[in-house]
């Protein structure tokens, strides 16, 4: 069974999400995810500035294996993306929590909050797979 | 029902990530492909092959059999323990597998033929032998550990003892020696130097360990796909199968066309294509930029459509590498497209060879 940190939140197609506080939150993939898609050879991340609604594709993780959508998990401005990934993607597979993070959003809509599974949830979600 | 080899359990106590691989429960990766794929280029790595066939050929029409069956002429075969890559087609000229042919007398050969088509390879081997004064033996008795690598050499030279020393000295690519109870070939699937080694079933964890200690890593499927591909090897079921005609499938080089009464199977309608040059040839492509080639893509050229039959990211060059089957027209060096993503992105021709020994050789 992979780590699932409680302190964050998921959504079913294995994004993860930090709430940072005053509206921006961080975004990566879950270490599961990392596990199925194998050694990372590529991140294309989206453009700083970017606006994006949940549910959007707005990146793709290209592993040894396949290229794997990543969907934004909450609508909001793309403020920051992890630059480290461009010559270093294996973070996303050796620190998928931390150092392997995508990208940060300034969030529209707090309430979106409620559409996220916490740890238990994804983690049930995960089993049905 | 799901295969398992004799050194599962060594898999498992190695941390292994298992796939299913055409029936059988192998080893995709220990942890990280990238890193396997890079202990063999430079250092040395092993792989689990025990799923594959082996199969003894023997009996007064052995040498007569197999320059029926395939597509090499096997009465070139001359040195004791010398080996010989080619494929078998059938009667419409298609490839119904790839092999390694290893010839000890013209009354005794040994095949080493894929696991994925066992089942066939051995209902069209029999078939074949029937009329023929030869006992086809499939040996599942043994197990095939491959070590491979720049030190993958000098690593299994600490363990042999005097008699293996002395079988394995000097011994050229694509040689084979029995060793005591050892069958060793300087044969692979990487472009590296070093050995596949079948050995009694019952003393493969044993050497497994024996190898570990040394330092050789474990490699799983994903790190052998990955430097089969750069080292320009086909793999069956993806570069070529029964529907390809090993002129279409960069395997024109393992066809001996002499002599001209030598009546293979497949001959007929395979000198019909070359005399018509017609068939799509097996190419390589790179693609310097983001992405990674994939199985099955389309690719654009001006002389017409074709496909990638196997794609990776390779580790060793840090971009992406593929094989594709395009027009014969398309000339090596040229500028073609494919279409990846709903984009269409430039990739360069070349032939189908990318790394050997280590070095970038395109």
């Amino acid at each position: 069974m992979s780590n699932i940190p409680s302190e964050l939140k998921y959504v079913t197609s294995h994004e993860w999400v930090r709430n940072d506080g005053n509206g921006v939150v961080t975004v990566g993939i879950t270490e599961h995810a990392q596990d199925l898609l194998g050694d990372m050879v590529f991140v294309e991340l989206p453009e700083v500035g970017d606006t994006v609604s949940a549910g959007d594709d707005v990146a793709v993780a290209e592993s040894v294996k396949a290229a794997s959508d990543i969907y934004a998990p909450m609508s909001g401005e793309v403020i920051e993306v992890n630059e480290n990934l461009e010559d270093s993607p294996e973070l996303v597979n050796s620190e998928a929590f931390v150092g392997g993070w995508l990208f940060k959003l300034k969030i529209a809509d707090e309430s979106e909050f409620d559409n996220l599974l916490d740890a238990e949830g994804y983690a049930n979600s995960i089993d049905e797979d | 029902m799901t295969n398992k080899t004799v050194l599962h359990a060594k898999h498992l106590e190695a941390g292994a990530k298992m796939v299913d691989f055409y029936g059988w429960e192998m080893p995709i990766n220990y942890g990280s492909q990238i890193e396997e794929h890079h202990a063999v280029r430079k250092d040395a790595g092993m792989f689990d092959v025990s799923h594959m066939t082996i199969v003894d050929v023997q009996g007064v029409d052995a040498q007569a059999f197999l320059r029926r069956l395939v597509i090499n002429d096997v009465a070139k075969l001359d040195v004791v323990g010398k080996a010989l890559y080619t494929g078998m087609c059938n009667l419409e000229g298609g490839v119904i597998d790839d092999l390694i042919v290893y010839f000890f007398s013209n009354t005794d050969y040994r095949l080493v033929v894929n696991s994925a088509t066992r089942v066939k390879d051995l209902a069209w081997i029999n078939e074949q032998a029937s009329a023929f004064d030869v006992a086809i033996t499939e040996r599942p008795e043994f197990a095939m550990i491959a070590v491979q690598g720049p030190q993958a050499k000098a690593k299994v030279a600490t363990l042999l003892d005097a008699e293996q020393t002395a079988a394995v000295e000097g011994m050229k690519p694509f040689f084979s020696a029995q060793a005591g109870d050892l069958f060793i070939a300087t044969t692979g699937y990487t472009g590296e130097n070093g050995y596949e080694i079948a050995l009694p079933a019952d003393q493969a964890a044993n050497l497994w360990q024996q190898l570990l200690d040394v330092g050789v890593k474990p490699c799983g499927l994903g790190a052998r796909d990955t430097l089969r591909l750069e080292a320009g090897m086909n793999l069956y079921g993806l570069d070529m199968d029964e529907s390809v005609s090993p002129l279409a499938a960069n395997m024109a080089w393992t066809i001996s066309w002499e002599p001209e009464d030598r009546n293979f199977n497949g001959r007929e309608v395979l000198a019909a294509q070359r005399a018509a040059g017609d068939q799509p040839k097996l190419v390589g492509l790179v693609l310097e930029e983001k992405g990674v080639l994939r199985s099955g893509l389309k690719v654009i050229t001006e002389a017409g459509e074709g496909v990638i039959t196997s794609g990776t990211f390779s580790p060793t060059l840090g971009y992406s590498i593929a094989m594709a089957r395009l027009p014969r027209s398309v000339a090596i060096g040229s500028t073609v497209e494919v279409e990846m993503r709903k984009k269409l992105v430039k990739v360069q021709v070349i032939k189908p060879s990318f790394v050997r020994n280590g070095k970038k050789v395109l």
